[in-house]
């Protein structure tokens, strides 16, 4: 389980966080929803110790993040899977060290690793892609190879930044249809943040809707669709008006 | 009223700030380097890269050192000293600060760039973070070997130069000065000290960890994306090259 209680986050005098608090269901998918600049991608950064709080707290499996000791932080990390919005691969190693980076911590032999490794290249469907340079990758792809390092380690947790932009419709449902198989398949709790409402509304069990620093509103995504609240409307109108559900 | 200049930050805040950075640093140090199975695989890579590829730089600048250093001497000696003593400026010279000071900015420039805009490309494009999430430690992964190796190959580097330098000065001082190489080794033998080799290896030691860690604290601090790095390269080769003139003379005042 994870929860934000009271979070308060500034950088500089631009305040993002303020009293955020929010309970990430077991087992479940949550998309954090909202405009550009509400502290989306903060949030999942806080919750893997990337940045520590100003006030109030993160709590993972009732550990509060940042009051972590240094070992307790790393093995807190290792049930966390994290995709980075552009992949952030390293590109002085091909696909499947990449994809095998953190297993070498965890003790697992050669055979071990370059098993799991194959198993995570074909979950996300790149099995023939395992000696290729990130260079070597379209957008899409890097984005795939970000999702098999991520679930390589088994984690508790998978963290999606922003994992649908900037790609073209057909990989679009593609990496939807891998978010909802690594959570079926590993029974992981995922955090999604997304401006993408087709994708938000495909994967999510609950959306929280982010505005000036904390939750304006949260609930399942057909309370969500049903909204009455004018900001949260005026955000899903394109996508409402689209035919998607809803009562206007 | 609009237009407010924002308060002035107090000298004890930045000073705390400092500290607090500091300590970390430390702390993060120590624990890299006793995280051995993350940074050994890395540390012959890194020797190589940093150390094997920048002799040819370094051995480039050390020919024409020796070799002005032989003219400058000769031009410098006439009629007033014995033009044997052309053996002893330049061994000397080249052995205790040429070699070393110019070895090492030359690789202040060659290093310490490379390794900033390394891992400050890895910092901008969210690798390091990446580092982070999978539990490695960025500190045992990137940082560690890089000091390591080059604290440990800018000796050889220098070593190389140093030869060479002399080498060359001999070469010079044989064919266009009127010096046989009898009286050259004459010049170079007597004033000769077994410190003149090591004081100028352990100064070369200390510059290679200067400008690693440089390279690396600047690379890691960057941000902003192509900017933040090209300044973070920046930075790294101005105080790396600071940071040797500072350990020169700090070496010159505690060993000599």
């Amino acid at each position: 389980m994870i929860r934000f209680e009271r979070l308060g986050k500034s950088f500089g005098e631009h305040r993002v966080l303020e009293d955020f608090t929010l309970s990430i269901p077991e087992g479940q998918t949550t998309v954090l929803m909202g405009y550009s600049g509400t502290g989306k991608s903060v949030l999942l950064k806080h919750i893997v110790g990337l940045l520590e709080p100003d006030a109030g707290r993160v709590i993972v499996d009732e550990l509060v993040v940042h009051e972590l000791a240094y070992d307790e932080l790393m093995e807190l990390r290792a049930r966390i899977g994290y995709v980075f919005q552009f992949a952030a691969l390293f590109d002085s190693l091909n696909v499947a060290d990449n994809v095998g980076m953190g297993l070498r911590r965890q003790g697992l032999d050669r055979d071990a690793i370059t098993a799991r490794v194959q198993e995570c290249l074909r979950l996300v469907e790149l099995e023939d892609a395992g000696e290729r340079y990130p260079a070597e990758l379209s957008g899409g792809m890097r984005k795939r190879v970000g999702i098999a390092r991520a679930i390589a380690l088994r984690p508790r947790y998978i963290l999606y930044d922003e994992p649908t932009t900037g790609l073209d419709p057909v990989t679009t449902a593609a990496m939807n249809e891998l978010m909802i198989r690594a959570r079926r398949e590993l029974g992981a709790t995922s955090v999604v943040v997304t401006h993408d409402l087709a994708s938000a509304f495909t994967v999510a069990d609950r959306i929280a809707f982010l505005d000036q620093g904390r939750v304006r509103q949260a609930g399942t995504a057909q309370e969500i669709r049903a909204t009455s609240d004018p900001l949260v409307r005026e955000f899903l109108a394109g996508y409402l008006d689209r035919g998607n559900g809803g009562h206007a | 009223m609009s237009g407010a200049e924002p308060a002035p930050v107090p000298a004890s805040s930045w000073l705390h700030d400092a500290l607090v950075q500091s300590g970390r640093w430390v702390i993060d140090a120590r624990r890299a380097v006793a995280d051995v199975a993350t940074w050994r695989p890395h540390l012959l890579p890194q020797m190589r890269k940093l150390g094997v590829d920048s002799v040819p730089v370094a051995l480039f600048i050390a020919v024409f050192t020796g070799m002005v250093l032989a003219l400058l001497s000769s031009y410098m000696f006439t009629r007033a000293i014995p033009l044997y003593f052309v053996g002893t400026l330049v061994t000397k010279a080249v052995m205790l600060e040429l070699g070393p000071v110019l070895t090492g900015m030359a690789l202040a420039g060659r290093v310490g760039a490379n390794v900033a805009a390394e891992l400050g490309t890895m910092r901008v494009t969210e690798q390091v973070d990446a580092l982070e999430t999978l539990a490695i430690s960025p500190h045992a992964y990137l940082v560690t070997p890089r000091v390591l190796a080059a604290t440990l190959m800018f000796p050889v580097v220098t070593a190389l130069a140093i030869t060479v330098g002399v080498v060359s000065g001999w070469l010079t001082a044989v064919n266009l000065l009127d010096l046989s190489t009898s009286e050259f080794l004459r010049g170079a033998q007597q004033f000769y000290k077994f410190k003149d080799i090591w004081f100028g290896l352990v100064k070369s030691a200390s510059f290679g960890t200067a400008v690693a860690t440089m390279g690396c604290f600047q690379g890691l601090q960057a941000r902003g994306g192509a900017e933040g790095v090209g300044k973070a390269t920046r930075y790294s080769v101005v105080l790396g090259c600071e940071a040797i003139l500072v350990l020169d003379a700090f070496w010159a005042l505690v060993l000599l």
